[in-house]
């Protein structure tokens, strides 16, 4: 169970809410420089910069 | 494939990155009271010789790297588990060659397609189709890289650039002739012997790709479309598929790919329809013995 939680963006540090299902691996965009970010941990809330799209990438 | 807690019997969901379509499915599995583990493909580690440490229910292979998703796909056949979709299904897919090589051994209606090896045959692969042509690359999606040749000056400029990347897979030229579309093209969604969903993405720009901005409207699944997108799928080996079409000026249907880990937010916002629950569905129904 985890709770809404909010911490700061690791390139611009712009609070970054997360919602109250999100989980490890999620991918959240931050408001203020839409850097796509991955949580890495939630109580509290921590990213890090989203894996990048490689060459290979797709569906 | 090593992971820390004990998750035997436990539905893998094999992910590169959480998005949208992969919250929907473990939305649909928790609805469905369905055990599973999200598996990072980032933690995944295989000791050929010894048994698997975790025997999983299945494995549901939502990762976006075509690489990294056919040797992980292997990876957990060789010990006996069942991927959705199965190896042989994502080489194909993955691979725009590969399953245009399959749509034509089918006799499926396809743009016409000429493969260049080397640089040094891509100008003779380009003239061959005539301009204006579309060079794609063989493995990448999400209309990226895709160029459209007007003529033999950007025809030159081209495979000069595409040389300049020094890369193996950017010296095989996969040309096809640019098709007179209405402004759209069709995405049909196939879970096993069944179309469940199809929808127009219109765009103006010649890449008609939800990724590039392609708006997405409900399209009626007559049994014409239905027919072209079945045996489409079963041509690449069958599963759950996203196929392609593109319709000439002369309203002939052309399928132009399969995408074997489809993305489905655009369509399921479109059509209404829960695609993650039919994904999940799909897959216990395959799962039972």
């Amino acid at each position: 169970m985890t709770t809404a939680t909010t911490s700061t963006c690791p390139e611009c540090e712009e609070i970054v809410p997360t919602a109250p299902d999100a989980r490890v691996t999620s991918i959240v965009v931050c408001p203020a420089c839409q850097v796509e970010l991955e949580i890495i941990g939630l109580d509290p809330a921590e990213f890090a910069l989203a894996p990048e799209i490689e060459e290979d990438f797709g569906e | 494939m090593t992971t820390s807690v004990s998750q035997d019997g436990l539905l893998a969901v094999l992910t590169t990155r959480v998005r949208l379509e992969e919250r929907l499915i473990f939305a649909a599995l928790e609805r469905r009271g369905v055990p599973y583990a999200a598996v990072d493909d980032r933690t995944l580690i295989s000791d050929l010789q010894a048994p698997p440490p975790v025997r999983y229910r299945g494995v549901l292979n939502r990762i976006m790297s075509h690489t990294r998703s056919v040797y992980a796909t292997r990876l957990f056949e060789s010990t006996g588990h069942r991927v959705f979709n199965p190896s042989g299904v994502i080489e194909v897919c993955g691979d725009k060659i590969l399953t245009s090589l399959a749509l034509v051994a089918a006799g499926l209606p396809t743009p016409r397609t000429v493969v260049a090896v080397t640089p040094d045959a891509a100008l003779g692969a380009i003239e061959e189709i005539g301009y204006p042509a579309v060079v794609k690359p063989a493995v990448g999606s999400w209309g990226r890289l895709m160029s459209k040749v007007n003529d033999r000056d950007a025809a030159e400029t081209l495979v000069e650039h595409k040389q300049a990347l020094r890369s193996p897979s950017h010296s095989v030229f996969y040309v096809q002739e640019l098709i007179d579309k209405p402004g759209r093209d069709i995405r049909a969604i196939v879970l096993g012997d069944q179309v469940v969903a199809a929808v127009y993405r219109r765009s103006e720009h010649w890449i008609t790709n939800t990724a590039r901005g392609a708006t997405t409207e409900p399209c009626e699944i007559t049994p014409e479309l239905a027919k072209l997108a079945l045996r489409a799928a079963e041509a690449v080996g069958g599963g759950m598929l996203a196929v392609d079409l593109i319709e000439r000026s002369d309203g002939e249907v052309l399928v132009t790919e399969v995408n074997h880990t489809m993305e489905f937010h655009g369509l399921a916002a479109a059509t209404g329809l829960d695609i993650a629950d039919l994904l999940v569905s799909h897959v216990l129904e395959a799962m039972e013995p």
